[in-house]
């Protein structure tokens, strides 16, 4: 062969490793990432002036008040605010060792188990099928897709017109089966009532992104499906679903923050202040047990037991998430 | 590509259409008969004749449920609290992720960090805390109250950070060589370049702030400041202990929850899908 | 309209990868330069600090008689025009051009006049309401071009204008940036990595490699007596072929034959030859057929000599011989240093000294 140009051309020279110093030094400049923009403004102080407004307010309404949280969880206030005495861990060993706390942590994680399967389920069902007919399909996706809108106490307030115990065509139905349907009063009614309002309004959002995701699927893929599997279900499960795996993993964790807070207003409006023995969830009992029970330590310790656990979850996403971008 | 007409994916597709839209329905069917048609006859699947009556004292008269504020007043805030949240946020978070995007400054990456920390917690985590803090700030029953402390969410400087990263290198470095400084090249070029992605955010945002439920239960107590969402837990308090409850006026106050997140929504349908799906990568 | 100096310009990057170094450059008032090499040699780093979209870090450039490192682009007097053409996409093509001349306060009628003027150069006078997108690739690479005329600059700064047009309208762009150039004389700076638009363009041309400049020259100088083998390999299509020879007392070996006479000391060297130097003769260096490209006006033949492999032209009508033997023109021979690359001593070469 003749010599390849390359084999003479001059390497670039590697940097050397930074010292810890010029690793601040860089953090100090803003320098620690790599920027955003190959030309970037250098100016004192425009950037201040368009960071301020959201800087501000972040820091009053959102570091203010989580790190309020974390400090009250360390103390006991008497219920009309007077004094606080430091207990150490007292409020977080006697949340965590209490039956009424373990059981609503074992409802929630029950509950986001089956409001994320049974959503994710059926709007992946909904959106393969959508994206499979022509004929029609646009009013599909428009009904399904306006749901989306409603809000979650408006789900609940309709849903609790179903399930009322006089009109309820829910209740009216279960009797006909000779069953005494009580959402409300009985524990595992009301639990099946919150779980079919909270699914029902999460389904179209799961059908949303399934179905872009499925149209986002380039055709070419998709014959060439056509030539090696035989079977729609075989094309389905070995080609269409891997690629559907990024999407679905993203839905996971926001079904699954979305069945932990989202769901406050259907479980509110349901249980109506009134725990009695209604199943709620973390959130809920934090609500309760601060606004209502006055207990504002134990509030806040439950608080910041939650705090860890959602913060554990977007991490996970985030660092998928970037994944995902690499491989585009 | 070859495309058969199957009736079990039209069964299929029509069924979980029914299963989502027959609630709406019913809600709608319902609030057009009076409470004491409802009681006997039970859910209504289709028009009756007392709407007019139910949806004017609905919007007009005071008291009922609530002590003096009407259904229109709670549209009104509804609409103020979408509005001003919407726009808040697009105004905030676009200016932030200006910052954070196209300038070095010092410290730019403890800020971006500080921002985004956000995304991890929701607001309902720390509501109690929230609470003392407004309460504080002297903010309870204030439209500042109600919109500015859920601004605190970067969702949408993440939204605008993720679109000015694709906004091409060249424009900038061809606005500069035309002589725009960054204010100019800000308002001249960015903003207008943003049209489309700032009305995605606007109808995401307004569905959000206008569904907005804890924060105004426990912001406002003075029912000037009641939002439609405060209206219905008004409604369900005064529900307990009442021998025909006003379900005609609960469909109602429900129907005009929906209208205007609905309609926003499927009107805008295409750009909402796309700025709620592609900015979410 | 001016002249413009790089002296010793180099360019680090924070993270400390160096990108551009110790580049020296004259660039007369009115000419045509092209900066040429493969990707990541610095070529548009080296534009862009003349631009000041990037930090210059060591070493000066001035434009006109105005060291210019600290001074912003919008004050440089330049125009540039991109790859991607980085037009204002909300901005009809009359608002894209003038939008630089407003922000410079010009008046509004001296704006209009240059705006028409331009458009009319361009043939652009039907568009001039329309917005970028309602245009086709060639007509948005004009309003770019537009958007750099009307400004009047002291010199032009293209960087890889034409790489997002395909090749038919590479050429004929090609060839209506110079006549342009000519008509307006402004001073040019052209950075691609394309070695044929690079000499078609240039008055001179600029070769880069990893950073440094590795020749500047004519296109013919550079093409005729390449410095390195890397611009060897660089410029020229098909590649200049290099080989691994000796000298033996004065004599250039290739594969144990004498290809000609050889101004070097004993030892190995590098040999390059032009594959249209190459010819087939009755006798010279035996080679063996490899495969044959047809090119329809030439033809290129891939044949080997020992373990090295060569190529050469041949007009299609000349049938290929049974057994080929190569010779070669003596002045055609080029000496390069096996170790460093550089061209060795003064290889006689016929070519005129083309003035400027």
């Amino acid at each position: 062969m003749t010599h390849s140009p390359s084999s003479i051309s001059r390497p670039l020279p590697v940097p050397p490793p930074l010292s810890a110093r010029a690793r601040l030094a860089k953090w100090w400049r803003g320098e620690a990432t790599a920027p955003a923009k190959r030309v970037q403004f250098d100016r004192p102080l425009t950037p201040w002036v368009f960071l301020l407004p959201q800087l501000a307010v972040v820091v009053i309404f959102f570091y203010w008040p989580s790190v309020q949280a974390v400090t009250s969880s360390f103390y006991l206030e008497d219920p009309f605010g007077f004094s606080a005495t430091f207990v150490g861990l007292d409020n977080y060993t006697d949340a965590l060792s209490s039956g009424e706390y373990l059981s609503t942590a074992t409802f929630t994680a029950g509950f986001a188990l089956v409001v994320t399967a049974l959503s994710l389920g059926l709007g992946l069902l909904l959106a393969v099928k959508a994206d499979k007919v022509i004929r029609g399909a646009s009013i599909y996706k428009t009904v399904l897709i306006s749901v989306y809108a409603i809000a979650p106490p408006v789900a609940a307030l309709i849903g609790m017109m179903l399930f009322d115990m006089h009109i309820g065509p829910f209740t009216q139905l279960a009797g006909l089966f000779g069953y005494d349907l009580k959402v409300g009063v009985n524990y595992w009614d009301t639990a099946f009532a919150m779980t079919l309002i909270a699914v029902w309004k999460q389904i179209p959002y799961n059908f949303i992104f399934f179905l872009s995701g499925l149209q986002s699927v380039p055709v070419s893929v998709r014959e060439a499906a056509l030539i090696d599997a035989r079977t729609g279900w075989a094309r389905f499960k070995d080609v269409i679903l891997p690629l559907l795996a990024p999407t679905a993993f993203f839905l996971l964790i926001i079904n699954i923050t979305y069945a932990l807070f989202d769901t406050f207003a259907i479980i509110d409006v349901i249980v109506k202040d009134k725990p009695a023995n209604n199943p709620m969830t973390l959130v809920y009992k934090i609500y309760l047990d601060g606004f209502k029970g006055n207990d504002i330590g134990g509030s806040s310790a439950q608080s910041v037991i939650l705090m860890v656990i959602v913060a554990a979850l977007t991490v996970v996403q985030f660092r998928f998430l970037e994944r995902r971008v690499h491989y585009g | 590509m070859m495309q058969k007409i199957k009736p079990l994916d039209h069964l299929i597709l029509i069924l979980g259409a029914l299963f989502l839209i027959a609630p709406v329905v019913l809600a709608v069917m319902s609030s057009t008969h009076s409470a004491v048609w409802i009681h006997t006859n039970g859910i209504a699947l289709l028009p009756g004749t007392d709407a007019y009556a139910t949806y004017k004292k609905v919007l007009t008269a005071r008291g009922g449920f609530t002590g003096d504020v009407t259904g229109a007043r709670m549209i009104l805030n509804s609409m103020i609290m979408g509005i001003g949240f919407a726009v808040g946020k697009i105004v905030l978070s676009m200016m932030a992720a200006y910052a954070l995007v196209y300038f070095r400054f010092r410290l730019a990456t403890l800020f971006f960090w500080m921002i985004f920390t956000t995304l991890l917690l929701p607001l309902e985590v720390r509501i109690m805390p929230s609470y003392q803090v407004m309460s504080e700030l002297h903010l309870l029953n204030t439209y500042t109250g109600l919109i500015v402390p859920l601004l605190a969410s970067a969702t949408g400087t993440f939204y605008f950070r993720q679109f000015f990263k694709s906004v091409p290198d060249e424009l900038l470095e061809a606005a500069r060589i035309d002589g725009a400084g960054p204010v100019k090249f800000f308002f001249d070029i960015l903003v207008p370049l943003s049209r489309t992605m700032m009305a995605a955010i606007f109808i995401i945002m307004f569905v959000y702030g206008w569904n907005q439920y804890l924060w105004p239960i426990l912001m406002t107590t003075d029912e000037h400041f009641y939002t439609l969402m405060r209206g219905i837990k008004s409604i369900l308090q005064v529900w307990v202990g009442s021998q025909i409850p006003d379900y005609n006026e609960a469909f109602a106050l429900a129907v005009l929850a929906m209208i205007p997140p609905v309609f926003v929504v499927v009107v805008f349908q295409r750009m909402f899908i796309k700025g709620l799906t592609e900015s979410d990568k | 309209m001016a002249e413009i100096t790089l002296k010793n310009v180099g360019k680090t990057y924070a993270g400390g990868v160096t990108a551009v170094s110790e580049v020296n450059l004259e660039i007369r008032d009115g000419e045509f330069i092209v900066l040429v090499g493969p990707s990541g040699c610095g070529k548009s780093t080296l534009l862009r600090m003349v631009a000041g979209l990037e930090e210059i870090s060591t070493g000066e450039v001035a434009i006109g008689a105005r060291v210019v490192n600290k001074i912003e682009p919008s004050e440089r007097d330049i125009a540039m025009v991109f790859q991607n053409y980085a037009l204002y996409p909300h901005m009809t093509v009359r608002e894209n051009m003038a939008y630089g001349l407003k922000n410079r306060k010009t008046p509004k009628g001296e704006i209009e006049a240059r705006v028409a003027e331009a458009a009319r150069m361009l043939e652009l006078n039907a568009y001039l309401d329309r917005k970028p997108r309602a245009l086709s690739g060639g007509q948005r690479q004009r309003v770019a071009m537009g958007r750099a005329i009307v400004r009047q600059p002291e010199a032009f700064l293209f960087d890889e204008p034409l790489s997002n047009l395909d090749a038919k309208l590479r050429v004929s762009m090609r060839g209506e940036i110079r006549k342009l150039q000519r008509r307006l004389g402004t001073t040019a700076l052209y950075v691609t990595h394309d070695q044929l638009e690079a000499m078609t363009l240039a008055d001179r041309l600029v070769v880069l490699n990893g950073g440094r400049v590795e020749q500047v020259g004519t296109p013919l100088e550079v093409y005729h007596r390449p410095a390195t083998t890397f611009v060897a390999a660089f410029i020229g299509s098909p590649a200049m072929n290099l080989l691994d020879a000796h000298v033996v007392g004065g004599r250039v070996i290739l594969e144990g034959h004498d290809m000609g006479p050889a101004q070097a000391p004993d030892g190995p060297v590098t040999l390059g030859i032009r594959a249209e130097e190459l010819q087939s003769a009755p006798r010279g260096l035996p080679v063996k057929l490899d495969y044959v490209e047809e090119l329809g006006a030439s033809r290129i033949l891939h044949v080997a000599a020992g373990g090295q492999y060569l190529a050469f032209v041949q007009s299609p009508e000349i049938a290929i011989p049974e057994q080929i033997y190569l010779t070669v023109r003596p002045q055609a021979l080029h000496l390069f240093d096996t170790a460093t690359g550089a061209r060795i001593g003064q290889v006689p070469a016929p070519v005129a000294e083309p003035v400027p």
